[in-house]
């Protein structure tokens, strides 16, 4: 039996490419759900609200001090306790969503740090009421400024979410696992998930550095 | 935090209708370095002042408390008879809300040393911003009259390019445009040249100039500039250590001090020229 066979490695691509699938949905939905809620953490963070700000900032040092897979584990095990019943996959989304909105939030943040103080002050002295403030002037400045970094979560996200895993979600990984354990031959499916990841993450990363330069060149 | 003054010295200010500006024992500091020591003046609808003095001496400070960028320590400050960062209420002075400070906020106009155009905003949006979202008018409307006030600065072809396509002089020619666009009663005026190319001063100065002449919008400018400052202004405020020494009308404060310390100062800024 040879260490490779290339038969068997095209026999498995199929389940593969739906493990993969679901790899994809796992990063789109918990990215979209990580760049809104961040933004919303970032933007009550700063509000001055007192009890609100600081329960945003415990929340996000909570989430950010604790491992996601225990995370993971309380959003599937857990909420259901309390009458909230979800999916894996769901669960896996608002797990993996809500662990990355806490270091997109403090992407965001440092993007409207970045704001110069002038930009504020002209729009004081033009009287724009503060919700144009942040909509107009400070966050289409902030955003784009910081889409490398956010690009840069979404990477990392699209490579955690074999965690899911562990309240089993068949993505890329776990169908890799499936497979191998079936047939007793772990090398093609391993070889073979961790080479999609690298496939998509690597051009990835090139393309969130290209976006690093054109946006230290804007500013 | 702005404290609260006694009663009897808001309504006695209250009463002084005439004037546009008036500053009634006016304290700034920033921790122990007082800026502002219990400053009275007052500005009268129309007039151009222009505030001279060393840096550090309080001059920016004013500009900025009546733009509300910051709170004055105690005092009062009025615009147009109104209380800016105070109101009445039940006969006694209290902390304006946010909607009281908004209305008295938007008959001032401000000009920043570093322009502050907004980047991600094309030239006319700039000047359209405000008049559409705080003034309620129309795109169309706001559009127009951001285009004769192009017109006005001379950059009427730069509508739609990017301010960061455009040289310091017209970026800040675009901000006094910004500025017109709201329509204000005053026109405050930080340094406005400070940040300039030297060649590109006199342009910016000039524009100023046809504006005192062709407006009575009440002008407070913060400047270096003393020919501008003779040319253009009613009076002249000398600014040392958060108080005015001396106050005149150009001609005769360039021209014949009273004071050692204005005397030192205009020598010091005019010997370097």
């Amino acid at each position: 039996m040879d260490a490779w066979e290339w038969e068997y490695a095209f026999s498995i691509l199929p389940d593969l490419l739906r493990g993969l699938l679901v790899t994809f949905q796992a990063t789109v939905l918990g990215s979209a759900l990580a760049l809104a809620l961040g933004l919303v953490l970032a933007l009550v963070r700063r509000s001055g609200l007192p009890i609100l700000s600081q329960g945003t900032w415990a929340f996000i040092e909570l989430v950010r001090s604790t491992p996601l897979l225990v995370q993971i584990y309380f959003v599937y095990n857990i909420l259901p306790q309390f009458g909230i019943t979800l999916n894996s996959l769901t669960a896996g989304v608002l797990a993996l969503g809500v662990h990355y909105a806490t270091y997109t939030a403090e992407v965001y943040r440092a993007g409207i740090d970045a704001v110069p103080r002038g930009q504020w002050e002209a729009a004081t002295a033009l009287s724009l009421p503060s919700s144009r403030v942040w909509t107009g002037v400070v966050l289409p400045q902030a955003v784009p400024r910081v889409l490398p970094a956010l690009g840069n979560c979404v990477i990392s996200m699209y490579k955690e979410v074999p965690l899911l895993l562990s309240i089993g979600v068949l993505d890329l990984v776990g169908r890799a696992r499936e497979v191998a354990s079936d047939s007793f031959r772990p090398v093609e499916p391993y070889t073979l998930a961790g080479l999609f990841f690298l496939l998509l993450s690597y051009p990835a990363a090139v393309l969130v550095r290209r976006l690093e330069r054109r946006v230290g060149i804007a500013h | 935090m702005a404290s609260h003054t006694d009663t009897e010295t808001g309504e006695a200010a209250a009463l002084d209708g005439g004037a546009q500006i008036r500053f009634d024992k006016v304290v700034k500091q920033f921790g122990d370095n007082v800026v502002l020591r219990e400053l009275d003046f007052s500005v009268q609808p129309g007039e151009r002042v222009c505030l001279i003095g060393p840096s550090g001496s309080g001059k920016t400070t004013i500009l900025r408390l009546l733009m509300t960028l910051e709170r004055a320590n105690s005092g009062t400050i009025q615009v147009c008879g109104q209380y800016l960062t105070h109101m009445e209420r039940g006969g006694k002075l209290v902390s304006a809300n946010e909607k009281h400070l908004r209305e008295v906020r938007k008959r001032i106009g401000m000009v920043f040393q570093q322009f502050n155009l907004f980047p991600n905003m094309k030239v006319l949006q700039n000047l359209t911003e405000a008049p559409v979202r705080v003034l309620g008018e129309s795109k169309a409307e706001a559009e127009q009259k951001g285009m004769e006030l192009l017109e006005l600065v001379g950059l009427a072809e730069k509508a739609g390019a990017h301010p960061s396509q455009l040289s310091g002089g017209q970026q800040q020619r675009v901000a006094i445009a910004r500025a017109l666009a709201m329509e204000p009663d005053v026109l405050l005026l930080d340094e406005v040249t400070s940040a300039l190319d030297p060649e590109l001063v006199a342009g910016v100065l000039g524009l100023l100039k046809d504006i005192a002449n062709s407006t009575d919008i009440t002008m407070l400018c913060v400047t270096h500039e003393m020919g501008f400052a003779r040319d253009v202004s009613d009076r002249v405020l000398m600014f040392d250590k958060g108080v005015v020494v001396e106050e005149a009308p150009p001609e005769k404060l360039f021209n014949a001090p009273d004071h050692q310390r204005t005397r030192d100062f205009l020598q010091a800024i005019l010997g370097r020229s």
